[in-house]
């Protein structure tokens, strides 16, 4: 803050309790000639007025309140660019980055200096750290296994997956079910962690301008007969012969690429339908499913903790 | 001393409104004035970008549909607060919002860092009906937003006052606005718009 802004705030805040001393002072002092208990010489449609003094209890709390003005002033940071005796501030609302957050969090510490909520984050760190240090150097597989790392797997889970995947993990359309054997990426503890701390991106592209309404008809419906679905074979047959195109992701069986996150279309799970007009409308328009990245929000302790949990809901 | 009375105050009701003027003014004088000349309040922090055309046509729609009633913009620096929603809100992440929607009630939650959190595949059918995602959510849901199309009449407009007030768009951006939101729905606006919120910060953790 500039020294003019600083000035400003302290001359007037200082000025304004200085005012309100002289105020109460003078709204103590009999200055009307009349005694305590009589009549003052005014009255107003029948209404008058008697000399009374000041409440003194609300004389006191007056006193006691800009008493503790001056207390609180010299304490804490109310006056312009004085920091306060205590060295005391809410947060580093200074900073423009995260970054600039860190260090001014770092200089702080190091200063001495009382930041209310680096100091909260510090207890909380001190209390939950070694905590979440001792979980995230156990495997997956044996922590899927502990009561604790599961329950707090599963609060963590609640808190920032259940908003797609479901309180019960059975995710919906479009959101996979993380109960099942079935894996996008992959279903091995590294590829959980993976999915969580650097996110998913699929890219089912569409096949609108590629293909016509006959041919993605014929392509879903060969498609479904890799499931086991009764199908026209005449129309599973004639989807058969561009499915070429499919299998560089898919594979020529059909059964799926985990690195591509290319679900397997021989099974009865479907991220997004397994009706023939569903599968349609995949190949009309394409299929973008995104899992964010979650390592900036949450750090890669917790996420060892939720992959844990989620490991263990298909491998209990 | 003696010759002050109260009489003054109390038989000239002018006066006494211009004193009670000043009394107030005081706290406003000492705390607010000296914040709207303030670096901390008036530049935006490293890597904030002002929103795209599409962005602020859901901006719009964002407050019309009142989403700010129930929804703040504003992560308090409390540890509860921000390991659910993030780094708590800076002043210079919102020097270009006019108005502001940091808001005071929350129904639901916060949403100063909603960008990048959600897909916007999620956002799509959350906006459609919440219970399909979220069933125990009491949030409204917003199906014609899908329907109704943009036609970007005033984007333009709209991005010219706000280079008034400070916000960098180039005479490019402005050129190129409409186009940019023509034929889109109001549902791709507003999720560009909550893809965008609380980015500003994020980008430069990476």
């Amino acid at each position: 803050m500039s020294s003019f802004w600083s000035a400003w705030i302290i001359v007037l805040t200082l000025a304004f309790l200085v005012f309100i001393i002289w105020l109460l002072r003078w709204n103590m002092t009999n200055y009307t000639g009349i005694k305590e208990g009589e009549l003052m010489d005014h009255e107003f449609d029948g209404i008058v007025e008697i000399n009374n003094p000041l409440p003194r209890w609300w004389m006191i709390l007056f006193w006691v309140t800009i008493v503790w003005g001056f207390i609180y002033l010299a304490l804490f940071p109310g006056l312009g660019n004085f920091k306060g005796l205590l060295g005391w501030s809410s947060s580093n609302q200074e900073v423009r980055s995260l970054e600039e957050s860190r260090a001014a969090t770092e200089a702080h510490r190091e200063a001495g200096l009382i930041v209310q909520y680096d100091r909260e984050v510090q207890a909380a760190e001190e209390e939950f750290g070694p905590i979440f240090a001792a979980l995230s150097e156990r495997p997956i597989p044996e922590l899927a296994k502990d009561e604790d790392a599961v329950e707090i797997g599963q609060r963590l889970f609640l808190q920032n997956c259940a908003q797609c995947h479901g309180s019960n993990a059975m995710g919906g359309k479009g959101f996979p079910n993380l109960t099942d054997d079935d894996w996008l990426y992959g279903g091995s503890p590294e590829a959980i962690k993976t999915s969580l701390i650097q996110g998913r991106q699929g890219q089912m592209p569409a096949f609108d301008g590629q293909f016509n309404d006959q041919q993605i008809t014929e392509l879903a419906t060969y498609v479904l007969s890799l499931s086991g679905r009764k199908v026209d074979p005449e129309l599973a047959s004639a989807g058969k012969q561009n499915f070429a195109v499919c299998a560089a992701c898919h594979g020529m069986d059909g059964k799926g690429n985990q690195q591509l996150g290319a679900p397997n279309l021989t099974d009865n799970t479907w991220l997004y339908g397994g009706s023939q007009a569903a599968i349609e409308e995949t190949l009309h328009n394409g299929r973008n499913g995104v899992m964010p990245a979650w390592i900036d929000i949450l750090g890669e302790d917790k996420i060892h903790v939720i992959s844990a949990y989620v490991y263990g809901l298909s491998n209990d | 001393m003696k010759n002050i009375k109260h009489d003054f105050v109390e038989k000239r009701v002018g006066w006494l409104a211009i004193f009670a003027t000043l009394t107030i003014s005081i706290g406003g004088l000492v705390e607010i004035t000296p914040l709207l000349f303030q670096k901390q309040t008036n530049e935006p922090v490293v890597g904030l970008e002002p929103y795209t055309a599409l962005e602020l046509e859901g901006r719009d729609i964002y407050i019309r549909e009142g989403c700010n009633n129930c929804h703040s913009q504003m992560i308090r620096p409390f540890r509860a607060e921000t390991e659910r929603y993030g780094h708590y809100s800076l002043a210079g992440e919102h020097v270009w919002e006019r108005p502001f929607l940091w808001g005071s009630k929350r129904t639901g939650p916060d949403l100063a860092r909603v960008g990048g959190r959600y897909s916007d595949e999620w956002h799509y059918v959350h906006l459609m009906d919440p219970r399909d995602v979220v069933p125990e959510s009491n949030m409204p849901g917003f199906p014609w937003l899908a329907e109704n199309k943009l036609d970007g009449e005033y984007t333009a407009k709209k991005m010219e006052v706000y280079r008034q007030y400070g916000v960098p768009y180039t005479d490019e951006d402005i050129a190129g606005a409409q186009a940019a939101v023509v034929g889109k729905t109001e549902m791709e606006a507003l999720i560009a718009y909550l893809q965008a919120l609380g980015t500003g910060l994020q980008q430069q953790a990476n």
